[in-house]
């Protein structure tokens, strides 16, 4: 019962924020702050291996029901969602939004869908969340963003809509092969999957990791997203970095790689390919990039590119790294977006050209950069390192007959992932004074948001445990 | 005491912690105490701890918490205490406080002192989890927060591009090096499950059944991390480059502790490097090419730190041969007494700097020693030191690596003589440019030479005292059957394939070298008596540009990726998207016709319907929004 909570308060929270004028903010803040204490509770059940399930009857004509499951890594998924949203509502505490009850009415409503995404143990359900945590980001996007907002909410909606409808057919398919009621349950899913003959699993595993891939998104499938988080409002543009992003890996992880086996294990090579060349193509056209949303946009595209490697290298050591670093990656990127909205209130513009000297003009900011930006580099004792340890271990020791070249394309990541980071540090908070147009270093509450992440960033940089723990289940796969 | 070894990095964190937080507010003379009491209190628990490892002679580890666990791999936060640690515990902050000390002075009109000492107990307490690790993860940690401090202090006057530009080369080429530390670190994970030494090193004494050329590649991957932090060719060149940061910083981090990290690496790992020959071969000849090379462009350097900074690369080279043939407490040793003399050499660059108002440029001085009797005598000491006169530090040291070299390779070793003594002729050249002779600078500098504060001045002292009986713990076998720190490192480290030389050849390369190194001196006084300082042509004009290494990595590498990363963005992202959205039509058609294949009943449809219905309801809002 606790499970649905997590789903219907946002929810809820949403439609009552549509309804009502004026109470939006503070809505939204209570159905976040209370999905973190919710999720938090869930997640010390689902400690060291344990989970917790819940059904109710949905469509039986069709074999689908309402089922939820929550194991560690989904639980930590939705504490992840839980905080972020938080972090989004405080640090924008201050600013005003032309519509806010729609504007945090969707928000809150793609929140409903992203958990239910994490939740779900029905093939047709997760599909259901999927399509539920898009929508709203399409209007808000649409609505609220940047100069170029429509062409680039179609692109993006093309790119997603296409991925959606060869994974419904997909899931169809496979829901097709169960004879009997709960034709959609993960558990017949996954068998029906691993029935399927290897030919046809072959052909399968693309009809199914397509939106997946769209989603992350691996290379070459990526060129919606540095578009569409430009053009998104900020908070936008942390909820698809930070948690739909995660969709597609948690998909990966949920509802591709148990169920068509043999179709990944065949076409593994090819997509750690895939993934790898990403890493060095987002972190080359990273370098050259001016605009620093753009910038984060395409190293997120090459730290998705490393945890989809690892997703595809089988090693259990990998996959517990993916999971720790999906949080962990959430986190960082979560600050990265946050310290972009502030510049770019603060300075008017996101040209690195036209910014610098924030080290003397805005302190605390220039502090809050450097530490998410050495975390975003992964390094040691910030979050980002553990996973990022645990990521490159996974896909060094994988049965692939490449994998110390794949290991080598990957790790030039690392060096290129110094420049371009350090290039923007260089570029905004370095050098002389630029003028703000409105004055001022860190406000109370985006202090408060600042705070939590940097927080969250070193004790789990340091004492990286509880979140090992809550995933150990993959450590212990067969 | 032992026990107690956590406290060692604590003392600088808590420093770091109240620095840091207090960087505005704190006034700077605390932040200046705090800083300086915080590795005091470090200096003496080490001393505790080395005290009572030279008595007890055994390795303890010392366990915090788990760090990082996945099924059967465990790696811990943990701490290992012996010879080797405690030894560079006591460098770390023993020359780290004298440093910090004369930091209090240096540092006193700047507006960011606090901030500077924060970065500055940043950097003991990463250095000291470097050393201090039980395991190669530990030691990445530290590792890569050395190479995090080294960063903030090179660009710590933030304003200055060229400073920033010196700060990001550093970490990058650093980060060059770092990766092949985490490839080797992964081999060393994949072939024996561990990154805890005693298991790693333990295994291998067992004999693993792990294959020569696989020790060879750990022992490469280790050293190309060596490359980085160390300095060493092909990655040396960010060192010159780190002379940026303030000058006690290149005292301490870029010459007596941070850069030998390497070192101290592949002297913990002397039971893998023992295995794997070729990687030895290459540890050695790449050491000796740096010393050469270093050395031939710091003769021809004018700025005084550039010189000094050149000598470090040269000397880390020196290490590097040491450990190359196999005589890893040899370079630890000269990392020692390197240590000491480098240090001095650097804070009294600062002392002339200080004087000079920011000058460093040694065209403009001379003669300072009339009014600076401290700081160039100490120098002079240093300069001794380092040229390897008999009775200083640097004698017995250099004078060790030259006697392993040359029971390795006669050539081997008439190389490093040849480095050695353009040591001797580059650091008397540059004392003699900046302490004797003529001043040559403004009328309105030298007015304002002066000798520096005693807070400058009795760090400068004690490493000078340092300096000269710094040496006597390894007396070579000539002089004494009992080498002291030879006999403290055995139980963790000891040299392998290094031939004992009879005590007639020893005395004869002693004797060589110690003649050509005057000799040399002579030369480097001939040579500057009448400076003219006219633009070089040729070799020389080669050697002050630094050979072009820099406008070589410019040609070969910044230039070509920056290149491929514009063609990238502008034409491949560009024409990928394009191309994509032309074919969006074709896949949708394509989708729904497999769809419509695959459905048998009703199910799919309305599923699709509901699809489609999501998407006129977008598609409407899309209009309607316009």
């Amino acid at each position: 019962m606790v499970l649905i909570l997590l789903i219907l308060v946002p929810l809820l929270a949403g439609i009552f924020s549509m309804a009502l004028k004026g109470a939006a903010k503070g809505l939204a803040l209570l159905s976040s702050v209370t999905t973190v204490g919710v999720s938090a509770l869930i997640s010390m059940t689902a400690y060291e291996g344990g989970f917790i399930e819940w059904g109710m009857p949905w469509i039986p004509q069709l074999g689908a029901s309402v089922s939820l499951l929550a194991d560690g890594m989904a639980s930590m998924l939705c504490l992840l969602t839980g905080i972020v949203m938080s972090v989004i509502v405080i640090t924008n505490w201050n600013k005003e939004v032309e519509n806010d009850n729609r504007y945090y009415g969707l928000m809150l409503l793609s929140q409903a869908g992203i958990t239910g995404v994490f939740l779900a143990s029905d093939a047709l359900l997760f599909y259901f969340f999927w399509e539920l945590a898009l929508i709203p980001v399409y209007f808000l996007c649409s609505r609220w963003g940047g100069e170029r907002r429509i062409a680039v909410t179609f692109k993006f909606f093309i790119y997603t809509f296409v991925g959606s409808l060869m994974l419904l057919a997909g899931l169809i398919y496979l829901s097709l092969q169960n004879q009997g009621a709960d034709a959609f349950a993960m558990d017949n899913i996954i068998r029906a999957g691993k029935s399927l003959p290897a030919s046809e699993q072959q052909w399968m595993f693309w009809l199914i990791f397509i939106a997946f891939a769209i989603k992350m998104p691996i290379f070459p499938f990526h060129t919606w997203q540095p578009d569409a988080y430009e053009q998104s409002p900020t908070p936008v543009t942390i909820i698809l970095s930070a948690l739909m992003v995660k969709m597609g890996l948690f998909a990966v992880l949920r509802w591709l790689l148990p169920v068509l086996p043999e179709g990944v294990a065949y076409w593994s090579d090819f997509v750690i390919w895939l993934s790898v060349i990403g890493i060095v193509y987002a972190s080359l056209v990273a370098i050259v990039q001016v605009d620093i949303k753009r910038l984060i946009a395409y190293s997120s595209i090459a730290h998705m590119g490393l945890m989809s490697a690892a997703a595809f290298a089988g090693t259990n050591i990998g996959t517990h790294g993916l999971a720790v670093q999906m949080f962990n990656h959430g986190i960082n990127i979560a600050g990265m977006w946050v310290i972009v909205s502030m510049v770019e209130q603060r300075w008017g513009t996101r040209n690195m050209r036209e910014l610098g000297g924030m080290a003397s003009t805005a302190p605390k900011m220039a502090i809050a950069l450097v530490i998410i930006s050495l975390a975003n580099i992964a390094l040691p004792l910030t979050n980002g390192f553990i996973g990022e340890f645990m990521l490159f271990n996974g896909l060094f020791s994988s049965a692939s007959a490449y994998s110390t070249t794949f290991m080598v394309i990957a790790g030039l990541g690392i060096i290129l992932g110094a420049v371009y980071t350090l290039n923007m540090i260089q570029r905004t908070a370095y050098g002389e004074a630029v003028a703000m147009k409105k004055e001022g270093d860190l406000t109370a509450n985006e202090y408060l948001g600042l705070a939590i992440i940097i927080a969250l960033i070193i004790i789990l940089g340091v004492y990286p445990k509880p979140l090992l723990d809550l995933t150990s289940g993959f450590a212990m796969m067969p | 005491m032992t026990n107690l070894v956590y406290l060692v990095p604590l003392f600088p964190l808590i420093g770091f912690l109240i620095n840091g937080i207090g960087w505005r507010k704190l006034p700077k003379s605390v932040g200046g105490i705090v800083g300086s009491a915080a590795v005091l209190a470090s200096f003496a628990v080490s001393l505790g701890i080395f005290f009572e490892v030279r008595s007890a002679g055994t390795a303890t580890t010392v366990q915090l918490f788990d760090f990082i666990q996945s099924g059967n791999l465990n790696i811990p936060f943990a701490f290992q205490v012996d010879a080797l640690s405690s030894l560079f515990l006591l460098i770390i902050t023993g020359v780290g406080f004298l440093i910090h000390v004369y930091s209090t002075s240096y540092m006193h009109d700047d507006e960011g002192m606090v901030k500077y000492f924060a970065f500055l107990n940043l950097f003991v307490f990463s250095m000291l989890l470097l050393v201090l690790g039980s395991n190669y993860l530990i030691m990445f940690i530290g590792w890569e927060g050395v190479g995090l401090c080294s960063y903030l202090l090179i660009g710590f006057w933030y304003k200055r591009k060229d400073f920033t530009d010196a700060a990001k080369k550093a970490f990058v080429m650093n980060r060059i090096g770092d990766l092949g530390f985490l490839v080797g670190m992964l081999l060393v994970l994949l072939n024996f499950g561990t990154l805890t030494y005693q298991d790693f090193f333990g295994q291998i004494n067992e004999g693993a059944a792990v294959s020569s050329s696989t020790y060879n590649w750990i022992a490469i991957c280790f050293f190309i991390g060596a490359m980085g932090k160390s300095a060493q060719i092909p990655l040396y060149t960010w060192l010159p480059d780190a002379m940026a940061g303030p000058t006690p910083v290149s005292a301490l981090i870029h010459a007596a502790t941070m850069v030998t990290a390497g070192i101290y690496m592949i002297a913990r790992s002397s039971v893998l490097y023992n295995l794997a020959e070729n990687a030895q071969h290459l540890v050695a000849w790449i050491g000796l090419a740096t010393a050469i090379v270093a050395a031939s462009i710091a003769i021809k350097q004018y700025d005084i730190k550039k010189v000094l900074a050149y000598s470090t690369v040269s000397q880390l080279g020196f290490m590097f041969i040491a450990l190359g043939v196999g005589a890893y407490t040899t370079a630890v040793f000269h990392v020692m007494t390197h240590a000491f003399f480098k240090a001095l050499l650097f804070l009294g660059s600062g002392s002339v700097i200080h004087a000079m108002h920011g000058e460093q440029d040694i065209r403009q001085m001379g003669g300072l020693s009339r009014k600076m009797k401290i700081t160039s005598t100490t120098f002079l000491i240093g300069c001794l030191a380092i040229a390897g006169i008999p009775g200083f530090a640097g004698f017995f040291s250099k004078d060790e690596i030259l006697a392993s070299v040359y029971g390795h390779s006669p050539l081997m070793y008439y190389l490093t003589l040849g480095a050695a003594l353009m040591t001797a002729f580059y650091m008397f050249r540059l004392y003699f440019l900046t302490f004797l002779g003529k001043f040559r600078g403004t009328e309105e500098q030298e007015k304002h030479v002066h000798e520096s504060p005693a807070a400058i001045t009795i760090p400068l002292a004690i490493l000078a005292i340092l300096s000269i009986i710094g040496g006597y713990v390894g007396l070579p076998p000539v002089m004494s059957e009992h080498h002291i720190l030879n006999a403290y490192l055995a139980p963790v480290v000891s040299n392998h394939g290094v031939h004992h030389l009879e005590h007639a050849t020893e005395w004869m390369l002693m004797g060589l070298s110690t003649v050509l190194v005057i000799v040399m001196i002579v030369f480097a006084y001939v040579r500057t008596k009448n400076p003219n300082f006219k633009p070089n042509t040729g070799i020389a004009k080669a050697l002050e540009n630094k050979w072009y290494v820099d406008e070589l990595y410019d040609a070969v590498i910044v230039k070509p990726l920056g290149a491929l990363s514009k063609v990238l963005n502008n034409i491949i992202e560009k024409l990928g998207i394009d191309g994509i959205v032309n074919g969006i039509g074709k896949t949708v058609n394509w989708g729904s016709g497999k769809i419509r294949l695959m459905q048998s009943g009703q199910v799919g449809l309305y599923i699709f319907a509901m699809v489609l219905g999501m998407t006129i309801l977008f598609v409407i809002s899309y209009f309607w929004i316009q």
